[in-house]
């Protein structure tokens, strides 16, 4: 797309689904490879059918899925239930952070649109709606067609690695098992607009890696996050 | 045993251990368009909005990266040269997978 889009007034529109549909497709193998593997993990431990694709349909959100499936009770009680919920909060509390850039964009859509969007919100559909956002799109059907399909394939894929796991071959020939982060570095090279606005990125991942070293979880990626934001509040 | 007890221990559990993530994890999906949209937007504010894409990408992938070594630093780095060059998503990441292959089937 080298045209700007006429409209830089957010809206919403069919033909948009679609091309936010062939837009998710770089985002396809890594949701693939993850998905077949929760469901070869759900299929080993145990877990029915119905119970695995309710957990890709409904908490849709990998990590937490397979973090999810360690602590999987074959007998719950209130005590279990809720440490599940206490995990899956502070797995997917980034989410959070993704959901604040995405405010600007869905402040006029619908309330029942935007809950649907959010519902199917992913940091591989995120990339691509910012990508596209970045460079002028101001379509929300593209953000909602991109996170519909990838929500499909999320599921076919589960579908298929809970009875076919067994003949996945192995990720790492194909380095498969870093699919998420270099599709994430793909992604982050539309969003270059000079060295400057992007020193706040640095100290985002200075910091990232510090929180990494010292404490264990996913709280990495909101603390970098985070200082990312209060670097740039404060370079001019 | 009460009734709430004996209906969670119940294959019912599973339905409620389901349904609770997808609470929690909805209530994160959207807990940060609606913390923005109560937030008056300064110029301040907006400059550090605009970092925040690209610092939950580093944020993300360098510790992951780093964790994984060199290969895992050479093919992001070839997926981020051929996306510079191409502008296609899909050609930058297959030139980092394919790094990252070629780099473990001869390492």
């Amino acid at each position: 797309m080298t045209l700007m889009p006429p409209a830089l007034r957010p809206h919403f529109s069919y033909s948009g689904l679609r091309h936010g549909a062939r837009a998710a497709l770089p985002a396809f193998p890594g949701f693939i490879m993850f998905a077949l593997a929760f469901g070869t993990a759900a299929a080993q431990k145990g877990l029915s059918l119905g119970e695995t694709l309710g957990l890709s349909g409904f908490v849709y959100a990998g990590a937490s899925q397979m973090v999810g499936l360690e602590i999987w009770q074959q007998v719950w009680t209130p005590a279990t239930i809720l440490t599940i919920m206490t995990v899956t909060a502070v797995v997917n509390a980034r989410m959070i952070m993704l959901g604040a850039t995405l405010q600007p964009w869905l402040k006029h859509e619908p309330l029942p649109r935007t809950a649907l969007n959010l519902f199917l919100l992913t940091e591989a559909g995120w990339l691509i709606g910012t990508r596209y956002h970045t460079e002028g799109g101001r379509d929300v059907g593209v953000l909602l067609g991109c996170a519909l399909i990838l929500w499909l394939v999320w599921l076919v894929a589960t579908f298929a690695g809970f009875f076919a796991g067994a003949l996945v071959p192995e990720p790492r020939r194909f380095g498969l098992d870093l699919v998420m982060p270099i599709f994430f570095g793909v992604m982050l090279v539309p969003l270059w607009k000079g060295f400057k606005p992007a020193l706040p990125w640095l100290v985002a991942g200075l910091v990232s890696l510090i929180v990494h070293a010292l404490v264990p979880g996913y709280l990495f990626i909101i603390a970098g996050a985070l200082a990312g934001v209060v670097a740039g509040m404060l370079i001019e | 045993m009460n009734g709430f007890a004996s209906f969670i221990a119940s294959p019912w559990g599973s339905v409620l251990a389901i349904a609770g993530m997808t609470l929690v994890t909805f209530l994160c999906r959207i807990a940060g368009v609606v913390v923005m949209s109560r937030v008056r937007i300064t110029p301040r504010i907006e400059r550090g909005l605009r970092a925040l894409p690209g610092s939950i990408i580093l944020a993300t992938i360098l510790p992951v990266v780093i964790d994984n070594g060199w290969p895992a630093m050479i093919a992001l780095a070839a997926a981020i040269i051929a996306m510079a060059v191409t502008r296609i998503d899909i050609v930058g990441l297959v030139a980092g997978l394919g790094t990252l292959a070629v780099i473990r089937a001869f390492g």
